[in-house]
């Protein structure tokens, strides 16, 4: 079989390139990263009209092809068949926000005047004519000469006509653009033609976008905005509490009952407690946290797709400011509340390097989806569920207390940077707020699923291998009468050995046990504990006691809070060092970011145990 | 001739001069891809947040931009009246 020819989708940012993307390839499609950048390569399969499968790119949105930015600087090599291992595109779809025009042509001719094959998606046309526009497709394709399909990507409209145009496009090969578009001009000429073309096409004009207008003066008033804001996250970290532990338990059900299979029908044995200690107790415990992962993404993609992020940036470039940084930081900050990595890779969008550097080092501070299980866990073993009052419940202020250390203490540790390390002249805040647009529930419904796939594919590749490694480490040697089974261990002794360095914050042999393999996956914490508490419960015949019930058993309140102290600093997994060492493009800062996390986390988890003990908690 | 800073919100206001030296030149690219250029016509849309007035939202054709209170300063316009 043949290699299946490449197609780009190009364009300005917010011209609805990914709900084309979406659109075009379903949740055909592939993540991966560009060999050497970082930027994410997004590629989907489409097939054209004659049955013939096409390889389709989503390439990151430029306003220029003399890029500004490391994400703009992909685009243009993509474009210009320069980037290594990446076949040069055959069809370049360019799309456009048909509400936009003046804008978005300005980048248009210049895709044109490369003189390769482009068929032109004049997108969202639907709010166009919303907004009061009348607009010309035929008169912007003579303008152009190139063909305009109509589309409205969210509702699937103009894309048969799209992908007739692609094939065609790919059959006649490079057409030369007419004179007018393949001139060298200058930034100011292409956007004194871009708004000539975009006048003639434009048949009708009334009321410019009213209810944007209106949303913006409220969501961006100097006063309401930011109330605005903090109650959305507010609502958010609740939401991730409450909404999911229907389905957390439902989880949490399905694993007992296989457990309770495991022991019905597999005689007693080391091969079955693998299974049931160490499989099911571990990637069981780390699996019921689904639904909460699931809920924490719903939140941040409705943000993205709605438009919102950018008013978020807006309201908060203030505070970013206070510390030398800019609202730009904000969106890969907000990402790695999900994830460290995608965080660490959106900061591509930032232009100052000094900035970006600062962005970097303190996003592993962000409460990454993988603590959540851990304090979730703790959370619920050690928070009474009360309500504190206005149906707000205290283990949903608990949790978005912890958010908050992260996040203060992120910003102490970028403030003290721009003033050592990264010092430098302020940085700017440049950006464009999109259209506020209702999101879709495809596009929502196929990021949820991506986030959630990465996340189960860690459960059983990362997460599986680690616990049982550790059951293996609390298994052997075995245990002789009358002798503790995770003391006897190879584990147990390593333990005993760290137990030293972490007694005086507070942590028992357990909490140590648990450190070492959450380096791996953070995540992995909860299944070791799970892990070794199965092991250790055997001989009390208590195997089937939930995780929770176990540490309140056996931790006092101060040493659950001194743990959570801890994962709120402690140093992310190898992963995330590993995507910083690329980022930065050397050991320097992974490995200072490596060292001033486990000295915040010590240090913030030696003050939470004393002080608790002071209170007498 | 006035800094885009001082125009009052909804003012109109066709841009003059930009003194580029204040931006880095990645800024400089940026401002002028969204069309901030001499000629330009723009009107402040949004300022600030609690009584910071800074970042401010300009209007740009039918786009809204965000930048900060000492990237606008360095924007001169001539106010045309309000939008």
């Amino acid at each position: 079989m043949s290699i299946p020819r490449t197609m780009a989708l190009v364009g300005n940012p917010n011209a609805g390139k990914s709900a084309l993307f979406n659109a075009l390839t379903g949740a055909r499609q592939k993540i991966a990263n560009y060999p050497g950048v970082t930027v994410e390569r997004k590629a989907g399969r489409l097939v054209l009209p004659s049955g013939e499968p096409v390889e389709l790119l989503d390439l990151p949105g430029s306003y220029a092809l003399d890029a500004a930015s490391p994400d703009e600087e992909v685009t243009r090599r993509v474009v210009m068949g320069e980037q290594p291992g990446q076949a040069r595109p055959q069809v370049l779809v360019l799309v456009l926000d048909a509400a936009n025009l003046e804008q978005h042509l300005v980048f248009a001719q210049e895709v044109i005047a490369l003189g390769r094959p482009v068929v032109v998606a004049l997108n969202m046309i639907d709010m166009a004519e919303r907004d009061g526009l009348v607009l010309d497709p035929a008169a912007l394709q003579s303008a152009l000469g190139v063909p305009v399909v109509p589309t409205v990507a969210v509702r699937k409209r103009g894309l048969a006509e799209l992908l007739a145009a692609l094939e065609q496009a790919g059959r006649d090969g490079v057409t030369a653009p007419p004179p007018a578009v393949a001139q060298q001009l200058t930034g100011t000429e292409r956007r004194l033609s871009a708004r000539m073309m975009a006048q003639r096409a434009v048949l009708a004009e009334s009321g410019a976008h009213r209810l944007h207008t209106r949303l913006d003066s409220v969501l961006l008033h100097p006063w309401a905005g930011p109330p605005i804001l903090f109650a959305l996250l507010f609502v958010m970290f609740q939401a991730v509490f409450a909404w999911a532990t229907p389905f957390a338990d439902a989880l949490e059900g399905v694993v007992g009952w296989l457990t309770g299979l495991a022991e019905a029908f597999i005689p007693a044995g080391l091969p079955r407690d693998l299974l049931t200690q160490g499989v099911l107790a571990g990637v069981g415990s780390v699996v019921v946290f689904l639904p909460q992962i699931v809920i924490l993404f719903a939140f941040i993609l409705l943000m993205e797709q709605s438009g919102y992020m950018a008013r978020a940036a807006y309201i908060m470039d203030r505070m970013m400011a206070g510390v030398g940084l800019s609202g730009r930081s904000f969106i890969p900050l907000l990402s790695s509340f999900a994830c460290a990595i995608p965080g660490i890779m959106a900061t591509r969008a930032i232009a100052d390097p000094k900035d970006r550097l600062t962005t970097i080092m303190i996003a592993p501070l962000m409460t990454c989806s993988a603590r959540l299980p851990v304090y979730a866990v703790i959370i619920a073993a050690f928070i009474p569920a009360r309500n504190i009052g206005g149906g707000i419940g205290l283990q949903g202020t608990v949790l978005f207390a912890l958010y908050v250390a992260g996040i203060v203490g992120a910003l102490v540790v970028a403030w003290v940077m721009r003033r050592s390390v990264a010092k430098g002249g302020a940085s700017g805040f440049i950006m464009e707020m999109p259209r506020y647009q209702w999101p879709s529930l495809r596009d929502i419904t196929i990021g949820l699923w991506q986030r959630a796939w990465v996340f189960l594919r860690r459960a059983g590749t990362i997460i599986f291998t680690v616990t049982v490694a550790l059951w293996l480490l609390l298994s052997f040697p075995q245990a002789g009468p009358g002798e503790d089974q995770v003391d006897a261990s190879i584990a147990g002794h390593i333990a005993n050995g760290l137990a030293v360095v972490v007694e005086p914050i507070g942590f028992n042999r357990d909490m140590a046990l648990a450190l070492i393999p959450a380096m791996a996956a953070r995540e992995v914490a909860v299944s070791s504990l799970a892990t070794t508490y199965a092991v250790a419960a055997e001989d009390e015949d208590s195997t089937a006691v939930a995780l929770e019930q176990q540490l309140a058993a056996r931790w006092t309140l101060p040493m659950a809070l001194a743990f959570l102290a801890w994962f709120v600093f402690a140093p992310q997994c190898l992963s995330t060092i590993a995507v910083t060492r690329r980022e930065t493009n050397g050991w320097k800062w992974p490995i200072v970011m490596l060292l001033y996390l486990f000295v915040l986390a010590y240090v913030a988890a030696g003050i939470t145990y004393w002080l608790a003990l002071a209170a007498g908690l | 001739m006035i800094g885009l800073d001082v125009i009052a919100r909804g003012q109109t206001a066709r841009i003059v001069a930009v003194d580029w030296v204040a931006f880095v030149p990645e800024e400089a690219k940026r401002l002028q891809a969204l069309g901030v250029e001499p000629g330009a016509m723009v009107s402040v849309a949004h300022r600030g947040i609690f009584a910071g007035r800074d970042p401010l939202a300009l209007r740009i054709g039918r786009m809204v931009v965000a930048v900060r209170r000492v990237h606008a300063r360095a924007i001169s316009v001539t106010p045309e009246g309000p939008a």
